[in-house]
């Protein structure tokens, strides 16, 4: 299908990059275009120039900082996730999620920073990201912001990502004994997912976040406080759980009704902390 | 710095040729393969990123040509459903095809021996398990996949 007119260019700085997203009207970050070509064959959206990433190899890098968060570039594709012995080490949970993300030409082109820049309610990244309590760094001409995923989710295809700005790396806490886990419904294996919930368990607290019953992940926080305890048995997560259900106010669609889906957010939660538990290291 | 323009030239080696050419930048990939390249094999299915009929290797990866810029592929290597067999003869994988009857309209065809022979240079004897998850993202309308799934296992050299 033929595309919009568009403007294209392909700075070779992170600087030069943010210096043309904030000087041109219009102008969108170009990561590994499995959305915003697609957005843009839809007419769903026409950016006047496209700001290609494919050369910033800092944003490319997944390593550890100083004080041992695993930092991840906004271009690391799923494919490097998938690969990464940093990540292997640090949050396994990261490939294995990645794996599951769209086929294998979507996961060699698509990149972190995209999935959670378009804030697509059914998004696996989102609510994983929420869970083990992340941060994202955002370059803007005035400088460098570090922001929670509570402040970055802002809404449907919404983050805290400004017009000239640009999401650079997310940042994972450092495990430090941690088990993650990740669960729910898919249509289809490795298809879109109707709900999902990320978990991750620490000594003995919870964090925990719900996918696709929102616009942003919506964090469990009433299940999280009854897990504190430390129990992490199957009879307690579902006590736990009770009630989750309710507090949400999720979609009904052609895949499942809301009340299917409140089911779904209590069974993937007490899945996802099972698994969790399950994988802390003592 | 880089100011952005609405053309640019696209240098690239598709199937072992040096190309050298203007293209706007809205051009997809798989329209400067087909239509500025004249390279047909690679075919356009559903053009939204899902049939998969339009894979090809991006420096050696496979990636669909649908969800990509032509400017995107500039300094890249490309291999097409054409360079896959260099002398004229058919390769391991695409005699197996022919051995199990892989195809029936062979629409999906490129875009599944894409995928697959990238598959096989990675893990060259793949169990029916691996091969399925690397077709994922390749769709087929005629054949259930039960015979697509055979014919990679077999050029893989397992029964």
């Amino acid at each position: 299908m033929l595309l919009p007119e568009v403007e294209y260019a392909r700075p070779a700085t992170v600087d030069e990059a943010v210096s043309l997203l904030a000087t041109h009207d219009g102008a969108r970050p170009l990561a590994g275009g499995q959305t915003i070509v697609n957005v843009m064959k839809a007419r769903a959206g026409a950016p006047d120039v496209l700001v290609d990433l494919a050369d910033l190899h800092e944003l490319r890098s997944i390593g550890f900082s100083s004080d041992g968060r695993l930092e991840i570039g906004a271009m690391v594709t799923y494919a490097q996730l998938m690969a990464s012995s940093e990540v292997d080490v640090a949050r396994p949970i990261l490939a294995e999620v990645a794996a599951t993300i769209g086929d294998v030409q979507v996961r060699n082109r698509g990149t972190v920073g995209g999935n959670v820049c378009v804030s697509d309610p059914t998004n696996h990244l989102p609510p994983l990201f929420a869970a083990l309590d992340a941060t994202f760094t955002i370059r803007g001409q005035s400088g460098e912001r570090t922001v929670s995923s509570e402040e970055f989710f802002v809404g449907v295809y919404m983050t805290a990502v400004a017009e000239g700005e640009l999401l650079t790396k997310v940042n994972v806490p450092a495990s430090s004994g941690a088990g993650d886990g990740f669960a729910g419904l898919t249509i289809g294996k490795h298809g879109t997912y109707i709900v999902n919930a990320a978990a991750s368990v620490s000594g003995g607290a919870a964090r925990i976040a719900i996918g696709c019953v929102g616009a942003t992940p919506v964090r469990a926080t009433e299940m999280e406080e009854r897990l504190a305890g430390g129990d992490f048995s199957e009879d307690s997560a579902r006590a736990a759980a009770a009630g989750l259900g309710a507090s949400l106010d999720p979609p009904s669609d052609v895949h499942g009704s809301a009340d299917f889906r409140r089911h779904l957010a209590e069974v993937s939660a007490v899945r996802a902390v099972i698994q969790a538990a399950g994988r802390r290291k003592r | 710095m880089a100011e952005p323009v609405r053309s640019c030239v696209v240098a690239l080696e598709i199937n072992g040729e040096q190309v050298e050419l203007e293209v706007p930048a809205r051009r997809l990939l798989v329209h400067f393969i087909r239509d500025d390249l004249g390279l047909t094999g690679t075919h356009i299915g559903c053009d939204t990123g899902n049939c998969g009929a339009c894979t090809i290797h991006l420096d050696g990866e496979p990636v669909k040509s649908c969800m990509a810029l032509a400017v995107q592929a500039d300094g890249g290597t490309i291999t097409t459903v054409e360079g896959l067999s260099a002398d004229g003869e058919l390769t391991p994988l695409q005699q197996a095809f022919n051995a199990h009857h892989a195809l029936q309209c062979g629409y999906c065809t490129p875009g599944m021996l894409m995928s697959a022979s990238a598959l096989l240079a990675r893990n060259p004897r793949p169990t029916e398990d691996e091969v399925r998850y690397a077709l994922q993202g390749n769709i087929c309308r005629c054949t259930g996949y039960v015979n697509i799934v055979e014919a990679v296992v077999a050029a893989g050299g397992g029964a």
